[in-house]
């Protein structure tokens, strides 16, 4: 099986859909923690409404209520031995967030999706470490919108009528711009097979090569977009990555090839330092390493289009 | 969020870092009775006046200078105070207009017995994004540019990694001393100045120090001459005491203000405004302007609720500047409805009244098309665009 070790889980159950998508699908057991507050309880009517599996959610101190229709848990190791979890999406406050995600990793839980901006660096400093001792887990962002499998489950904020189930797989570190890419995908003709915000910040769970590799060894996957920005070597990495193991087309678009050198751009992790944190740079080892880098983010689904002959 | 070095040096001392000792002062008045003060404590008349500004490279613009007595420390404090100073880092670098100086500190010479029985080294701790853990980076050539001497001679910059749970270790501190070169008295001094300074880098959420130059003196004492302080802004919920030390007057006056609406900006030199939901859509927004030929006028992120009156203030601090020759609404409705942002910039228009540059609004996702009737109905001299590279070819057509 192609897949990763933690999703060798996932493969072996019995699923009989054909597409099973990467990270989550129809037979993921989705909690949200922070259910109950107010951005958990919007974006989980939302994710609910999709059609996601959602099966309940954690507010410590609420368990044994029912919110949205559904079984609120006092922490995340009930819902996993009540309700079989084993995927979270966290909306919890900044303050509180990097022990949401420990205490997931903590209970078993082994895909983490941590919407939350916000976090203090150390904090997540610590909680990287603190998840290396869980090998099968994988934690996205935080300061993500999030990973939907068009379809079949929305874990997170994107707006999900954008999305169409198709091949192409969609890896970004911003939010409206996956979006807009997701958009200019569908209008193409094209649809995604999954779509993963990794997130914006300097320190997040799943880099872009860990998720660009996520794709490339999904069969369900013809083709990858791989949207970066200036800060950090993540481009790059993914870049010598797919020179070596790739065998699908990419296109790549690095946002902040105006940005000035020294300025936080929004995301934590937008900030030039040294002369490899620039688009330009990125654009150019990205380039040498195979893939079709796009200078316009408004040309992404064309050049896909182009790249797989539709 | 950048400290003043004073700032700085108070938050060290605090973890029991040795610092070169100073008062504060923001008129001729104070800075003689800080003399004054700072003379009796140190048993020396010669003080270091040095321009409290956020950039580095002060000392190059005259920002720097050591005053012997009384009648120097009143020429060089009354030169220094008020002054524009011009360093590498400050807008437009040595050529540009400088930064106002409104204080100065006066800091005791803590090159002691003599100058040339003092070594001056290079010491900063920051986060390593790539391996995910903070580094203390530490070279011989202290008191000169750290870039320089990393690229023209890369075997004297040490870095030594730290564990993120069992922090630094003793041995650690010690391989920083010994790589210094350093024996006896003054291995034993390094061992706890770099001890100490990294239990202050984690215990103040900092994102870097950089002491440059940290001094060992004649008596092997070792002093945080300079400081270089940013911390983490995420994590200020923590200490509000260097929260309330937040220097806004350093700051861009209109980014403060953005900040205060809830909106994330940053200005910069081109002649096209952009108002965009999200950081990485408004980078790319900045990009496709420089492609359609135009040079973008700001960064702009109106966040995830972006109401009418957000929008509002978005157009009227735009519109400050007056470089802006057009300005690109791009928003990807998803939580954000499309529609309200349109009647956001109607309402704006009315309410600015006279707007002098062409606005250019791409709205798409939640309820685009309503969005773009409620443009297109309401008379107003507003261009639309639904796909990205419309709105980049009108771009285009306005500015040629």
């Amino acid at each position: 099986m192609a897949y990763s070790k933690s999703f060798a889980t996932f493969a072996a159950s019995k699923i009989e859909h054909v597409i099973m998508a990467v990270l989550i699908n129809n037979n993921s057991k989705i909690i949200v923690q922070g259910f109950t507050g107010k951005e958990g309880t919007f974006h989980a009517g939302q994710m609910i409404e999709y059609g996601t599996n959602v099966v309940g959610g954690v507010t410590p101190g609420k368990g044994g209520q029912t919110h949205l229709d559904k079984p609120v848990f006092n922490s995340v190791a009930e819902a996993v031995s009540k309700a079989g979890a084993d995927t979270s999406v966290i909306f919890v406050p900044p303050k509180f967030a990097p022990d949401a995600i420990m205490e997931a990793a903590d209970a078993g839980i082994k895909v983490i999706i941590c919407i939350t901006e916000g976090i203090a660096v150390q904090d997540m400093v610590k909680v990287k470490a603190y998840l290396e001792q869980f090998p099968d887990l994988r934690l996205i962002g935080p300061n993500c919108p999030g990973v939907i499998s068009p379809g079949m489950a929305k874990c997170g904020i994107m707006p999900g009528f954008i999305h169409r189930q198709g091949k192409i797989g969609i890896v970004s570190r911003s939010g409206t711009l996956t979006y807009e890419a997701v958009d200019q995908v569908t209008k193409a003709g094209m649809g995604q097979s999954t779509c993963i915000g990794i997130g914006g910040d300097p320190i997040i769970g799943t880099t872009t090569k860990d998720a660009v590799e996520l794709l490339m060894n999904d069969p369900d996957t013809e083709g990858i977009v791989m949207i970066g920005e200036i800060g950090g070597s993540m481009e790059a990495d993914a870049a010598k990555w797919i020179k070596e193991n790739g065998t699908k087309p990419v296109v790549g678009f690095i946002a902040g090839q105006t940005a000035p050198k020294g300025r936080t751009m929004g995301h934590a992790g937008a900030i030039i330092g040294g002369a490899e944190d620039t688009a330009e740079a990125k654009m150019k080892i990205m380039a040498e390493c195979g893939i079709h880098v796009v200078s316009s983010p408004a040309t992404i689904g064309a050049t896909m289009a182009k790249a797989l002959g539709k | 969020m950048n400290l003043h070095e004073y700032q700085g040096k108070e938050m060290l001392a605090s973890y029991g870092v040795a610092i070169q000792k100073g008062i504060i002062a923001t008129n001729l008045e104070e800075a003689v009775a800080a003399y004054e003060k700072v003379k009796e404590d140190s048993g020396s008349g010669v003080v270091v006046v040095k321009a409290q500004i956020h950039a580095g490279g002060r000392g190059k613009g005259g920002g720097v200078k050591l005053a012997k007595n009384i009648d120097e420390l009143k020429e060089h404090a009354g030169n220094i105070l008020g002054m524009m100073l011009k360093t590498p880092q400050t807008p437009g670098g040595l050529e540009g207009e400088g930064k106002l100086v409104r204080k100065i500190l006066i800091a005791e010479d803590s090159y002691v017995p003599t100058f040339e029985s003092c070594k001056e080294f290079y010491v900063s701790i920051m986060m390593d994004r790539a391996k995910k853990c903070n580094v203390i980076i530490y070279s011989t050539e202290g008191g000169m540019n750290i870039e320089e001497v990393a690229e023209k001679t890369p075997h004297l910059v040490h870095k030594e990694w730290i564990h993120p749970h069992l922090g630094l270790q003793p041995f650690q501190a010690r391989k920083v001393a010994f790589n210094l070169g350093l024996s006896g008295k003054a291995f034993k001094e390094m061992s706890k100045f770099i001890t100490k300074l990294y239990a202050a880098f984690v215990g103040s959420d900092a994102s870097l120090f950089e002491i440059n130059p940290a001094m060992l003196s004649g008596n092997d004492d070792m002093i945080a001459v300079d400081c270089k302080v940013s911390l983490d802004d995420n994590a200020l919920f923590r200490h509000p005491e260097l929260a309330a030390m937040r220097d806004t007057d350093e700051e861009d006056p209109v980014e403060v203000e953005a900040k205060s609406h809830g909106l994330n900006y940053v200005n910069l030199d081109g002649n096209v405004g952009c108002m965009v939901n999200g950081a990485g859509l408004a980078m790319a927004t900045m990009d496709i302007i420089k492609l359609s030929g135009g040079e973008p006028a700001n960064f702009l992120d109106v966040g995830g609720t972006a109401d009418a009156e957000r929008v509002e203030k978005a157009f009227r601090i735009i519109l400050r500047d007056p470089e802006v020759k057009a300005i690109l609404i791009n928003i990807f409705g998803g939580i954000v409805r499309c529609d309200r942002v349109a009647q956001g910039v109607v309402d704006a228009y009315k309410n600015i009244g006279n707007i002098p540059v062409p606005i250019i609004v791409r709205l798409q996702g939640t309820n685009a098309d309503i969005a773009k009737k409620l443009i297109d109905e309401s008379g107003l001299e507003v261009r639309s665009a639904i796909l990205l590279q419309e709105a980049a070819d009108i771009v285009a057509e306005v500015l040629a």
